[in-house]
């Protein structure tokens, strides 16, 4: 009985975990669909929106203590940082992977790499190399249901994140801009011929993604703090999560999210690995997607023409 | 009347001069016909009218407004249509689907326009209007004898289908100007009959229609009037009657006979 709430529990905190890599995998995975491109420095924009939301976050709260005040001033930071990423990942595709289209696939890639490195190592030197603590806008003591226990934090990442790809989702379905935007990643060229303007769906979806990126990264800093490199690893799992679950689909990016941080979760005491090693998990796991399903979950065969 | 003009159109790759100042006018509501020799310059003159090409030197005029070097996306919303030599459909979408597309981002339906009221607005009409337009594919799909393939994948259609499908979408985004190049290419006689029956109908439907073709009987049936580039000159220009009889079209065809 015991051991079985434990693994609830490991449960409840990997869907928590899962969420904050599925809002990061989806700005992979809708950038890849429309430019068949790997957005090395999203990773790094989750950065930067952790510490813009930070900032503002502690900007706006002054010395007040009153708890309302505490959480509409997160939920204005959170808003303001996803607004400042928004503009920074349409800024990045501008100039670093817009003049490379043409270019050869491996251009953009090795743009990406060195955007990624100008934004850990820029905020290395702007914040210093200390990490800082994200504080909780309410009181985080635990709730505990028959022995489960869960924290307002990890309520407010779930709730926060599926809000999220609701409205994404219904974005991206039911709007005008949104079906424009699928129509994109089915075919650019054609659909310039319908009179779809692909410059404007491919900045609105950087915006999009970096947007989400911002919110996991905040999320993300309640449990590992906010640093310069906080991205690299963060944004790393949340690409594998992007791959398990299809790249290129949206849904395929929540469903691996949420799988991977299940996996991770509950991987490392089921087959008794060191927590230190639970990292190897994600990868291991990628391997094996690669191996068995290098489509994805939810990714279509696309088999080579001969 | 003249709906488009183009004005001493000039395209250079390097050193070849694929199209040299050609002065091109389609008349409203016709069939305008362009033929030519392989190479003669037709598709490159599509090229710099549809947006797909920036001209070197020349200009455009549609309806009034100077169109030339705008891309391709803005030229398709004024109102300009075209259909490719080699098929350009959404392969992994459904027929129906295809039509619904063009329906779907029709001439003067700014996907960006009123942007957030847009946006919720078509939210919350979202399945009135999916069925609106399904209903309206199907129309289309009637007119073109496509109603028993509806829900094939595009890629799965025999090639003459993925043609007619083509022009079909086209045609669902309401255009002004259809320009199809080279719609015959690769059809047998009954589906080049059908097609012709088809341009006729467009032509009914008051959209006008640029033709590049190779098929001279279908030419010289269902043009209008016809224009005739050779090395990227324009060498004739005139009714069917009149082209056919014209020395110049026919030495560029046959060659010159030496005596």
């Amino acid at each position: 009985m015991d051991t079985l709430i434990q693994y609830l529990q490991y449960f409840v905190n990997g869907i928590t975990l899962g969420s904050i890599y599925a809002l990061i995998a989806l700005g992979y995975t809708m950038v890849y669909g429309i430019l068949k491109f790997i957005n090395f420095a999203h990773g790094d924009i989750l950065m930067v929106g952790a510490y813009i939301g930070l900032l503002t976050y502690t900007a706006l709260l002054g010395s007040s203590t009153s708890a309302v005040w505490m959480l509409a001033a997160f939920f204005i930071a959170m808003i303001i940082s996803m607004a400042f990423c928004a503009l920074l990942g349409m800024f990045i595709e501008r100039v670093a992977y817009k003049p490379l289209r043409n270019a050869n696939r491996l251009a953009p890639l090795l743009s990406a790499i060195g955007v990624s490195f100008i934004l850990s190592n820029g905020a290395a030197w702007i914040f210093g190399a200390q990490s800082r603590r994200f504080p909780y806008p309410f009181d985080d003591t635990p709730i505990v249901i028959a022995g489960l226990s869960i924290t307002p934090h990890q309520i407010l990442t779930m709730a926060v994140s599926v809000i999220m790809m609701i409205v994404l989702t219904l974005f991206v379905n039911k709007t005008k801009m949104g079906k424009a935007m699928r129509a994109t990643s089915l075919d650019q060229s054609t659909s310039e011929l319908m009179g779809i303007d692909a410059n404007k769906i491919i900045s609105m979806t950087f915006a999009i993604g970096s947007a989400l990126a911002a919110v996991g990264g905040i999320l993300a800093s309640f449990d590992f703090r906010v640093y310069a490199s906080m991205g690299t690893m963060t944004g790393l799992k949340a690409f594998v999560a992007a791959v398990i679950g299809g790249i290129g689909n949206i849904q395929g990016a929540m469903i691996g999210g949420i799988l991977l941080g299940v996996l991770e979760s509950i991987g490392a005491p089921l087959l008794g690995i060191p927590s230190a090693l639970r990292d190897t998990i994600a990868f291991a796991a990628l391997i094996i997607i690669l191996l068995v399903r290098p489509e994805g979950i939810l990714g279509k065969n696309e088999r080579e023409k001969v | 009347m003249r709906i488009l003009e183009a004005q001493e159109v000039t395209k250079a790759f390097g050193g070849v001069v694929a199209v040299n100042k050609v002065n091109f006018n389609v008349e409203q509501g016709l069939v305008n016909g362009l033929i030519g020799p392989n190479g003669a310059g037709k598709t490159t003159l599509f090229n710099q009218i549809t947006g797909m090409d920036v001209p070197t030197s020349g200009k455009i005029i549609f309806d009034g407004n100077d169109i030339t070097g705008l891309p391709a996306w803005k030229i398709s919303r004024l109102g300009i249509a075209r259909t490719f030599q080699n098929i350009r459909l959404y392969n992994d979408l459904t027929v129906v689907e295809n039509v619904m597309m063009g329906l779907h981002f029709k001439v003067g339906s700014d996907p960006f326009h009123h942007r957030l009221a847009q946006a919720f607005r078509s939210y919350f009409n979202a399945g009135k209007e999916n069925r609106e337009l399904y209903t309206r594919a199907l129309e289309w799909l009637e007119f073109f004898n496509l109603t028993h393939v509806k829900d094939e994948f595009a890629r799965n259609l025999p090639y003459g289908n993925q043609r007619e499908l083509e022009i079909a979408r086209a045609l669902a985004s309401e255009p002004k100007i259809l320009f199809l190049d080279e719609p015959a290419a690769g059809m047998n006689p009954a589906e080049t009959e059908h097609l012709m029956k088809i341009i006729n109908r467009i032509k009914e439907h008051g959209v006008t229609v640029v033709l590049i073709e190779h098929d001279m009987k279908l030419v010289m049936n269902i043009c209008d009037n016809i224009t005739v580039l050779s090395f990227g000159q324009k060498i004739a220009e005139g009714t069917p009657e009149e082209i056919k009889s014209n020395p110049l079209v026919i030495e560029a065809y046959l060659g010159r006979e030496d005596d």
